[in-house]
C-alpha cells in the first residue's frame, strides 16, 4: 500500500509541477529581462544536477569511483565524442575502479 | 500538424535517440532497484510509465529503501522535480492553446528535451521538444520492464557502474549549454549554491535553489552577447 500511495503521490505532484508554468504563464509575451533570466536557467539547473548527483549522498558530501568515471566521460564529451561512448566509458571506469577497490 | 511542425518533431526524435538509449539503461537500473526494494513488477513499470522522471523516482525509491513513509518518499521525489517548475515557466511563452492544452503540453518536459529545444534566446521549439521526449518515453518504459524481469541476471547496478550514467547524461546537456561567458558564470554560481546547501537542505532543494543563479541574467549582457 505504501508503494501505491507513493506512486499516486508522485504522479499527482509531477503533473501539477509540470503544468504550473504552462498554465499560468503560457502564450503571452514576457519582459525581456525575464527572458534573459529564463535563458540562464538551463546552465544553473544542469550544473547543480550534475554536481549533486556526483558529490551528494543524502545530506553528506562524498566523492567516489563514480566521480572519476564521470570525469572520464566528461573528457570524451569535451573531445566531441558521442554521448553513448561517453556514458559507456564512465560506466566501465566506475565499475573497474570498484572492482579494484 | 504543419510541415514545419513535422520537421521539428522528426528533428527532435533524431536528437532524442542517444538520450533514449542512455535512458533505457538508467530505467533498467531503476527496475532492478525497485524490485529489490519490494516493488511488484506492475508497481515498478507503473512508476516508470506514469511518473516518468528519473531523479524523482530514484529519490523516492531511496527513501522507501531506507524504511521511510509514502509521504516522505513523495516529498523527496517532488523536491527533485522542483526544477521542472522553473523549466515549465521558461517554456510557457513558447506554448500555444488554452490553459488545459498548455498544461498537457508541459507534461512533455524532461531534462534533455527541454535543454535541446531551448533556442538560447528565451524561446523553445515545442514540436522538437515533443519529438525528443517521444523516444525517451518509449525506452524509459521498456528499460524498466527489462530491469524488472532480468534483475537476477544483471545483479547489483552499483557494482556495474550504472550509477555513473545519470551524471554523465546531464553533463552532456550542461556542456551543450555553456555557450558564452555568462552561461559559464551562471553554471559555476549554480554549482556553488547547490553544493553549499547539500549538508543543510533535504535532497532536491539544493538543485531548485541553484535556479537563483539564473538571476545573473537580469544584468544586461555586455556587447554582442545579448540574448
Amino acid at each position: 500500500m505504501t508503494i501505491w500511495l507513493t506512486i499516486l503521490g508522485l504522479v499527482v505532484a509531477t503533473v501539477a509541477i509540470k503544468a504550473f508554468g504552462p498554465v499560468l504563464f503560457g502564450g503571452r509575451e514576457l519582459p525581456r529581462a525575464f527572458i534573459r533570466v529564463i535563458s540562464c536557467m538551463a546552465p544553473a539547473l544542469l550544473a547543480a544536477l550534475v554536481l549533486t548527483s556526483l558529490f551528494a549522498d543524502g545530506q553528506r558530501l562524498t566523492a567516489g569511483a563514480q566521480a572519476l568515471g564521470v570525469a572520464v566521460g566528461g573528457a570524451l564529451l569535451l573531445a566531441r565524442r558521442s554521448i553513448v561512448l561517453a556514458v559507456l566509458a564512465a560506466v566501465v571506469v566506475t565499475a573497474a575502479l570498484r572492482a579494484l577497490a | 500538424m504543419s510541415h514545419e511542425a513535422r520537421a521539428s518533431f522528426l528533428t527532435g526524435v533524431r536528437l532524442g535517440l542517444p538520450y533514449a538509449a542512455v535512458g533505457s539503461v538508467l530505467s533498467l537500473s531503476f527496475g532492478v532497484l525497485a524490485r529489490e526494494a519490494g516493488f511488484t513488477p506492475l508497481q515498478a513499470i507503473a512508476t516508470a510509465m506514469l511518473v516518468f522522471a528519473g531523479s524523482a523516482q530514484f529519490a523516492a525509491l531511496a527513501v522507501l529503501t531506507g524504511g521511510g513513509s509514502a509521504a516522505a518518499a513523495v516529498a523527496a521525489g517532488t523536491l527533485m522535480n522542483g526544477r521542472f517548475l522553473a523549466m515549465g515557466i521558461a517554456l510557457a511563452p513558447s506554448l500555444s492553446g488554452g490553459a488545459v492544452q498548455r498544461g498537457a503540453q508541459g507534461q512533455a518536459v524532461v531534462d534533455a528535451s527541454w535543454a535541446l529545444a531551448n533556442r538560447g534566446d528565451g524561446t523553445f521549439d515545442r514540436w522538437q521538444l515533443f519529438g525528443t521526449t517521444a523516444p525517451q518515453y518509449v525506452t524509459w518504459a521498456l528499460g524498466t520492464v527489462v530491469g524488472v524481469f532480468a534483475g537476477d541476471v544483471i545483479g547489483d547496478p552499483a557494482r556495474l557502474g550504472l550509477d555513473a550514467i545519470y551524471p554523465t547524461f546531464f553533463l552532456a546537456l550542461l556542456l551543450a549549454e555553456l555557450r558564452d561567458r555568462r552561461s559559464r558564470t551562471v553554471a559555476a554560481v549554480g554549482s556553488l549554491i547547490a553544493l553549499a546547501l547539500v549538508p543543510f537542505a533535504p535532497p532536491g532543494v539544493p538543485i531548485l535553489a541553484a535556479a537563483a543563479a539564473s538571476l545573473i541574467g537580469l544584468a544586461r549582457p555586455a556587447g554582442r552577447e545579448d540574448a
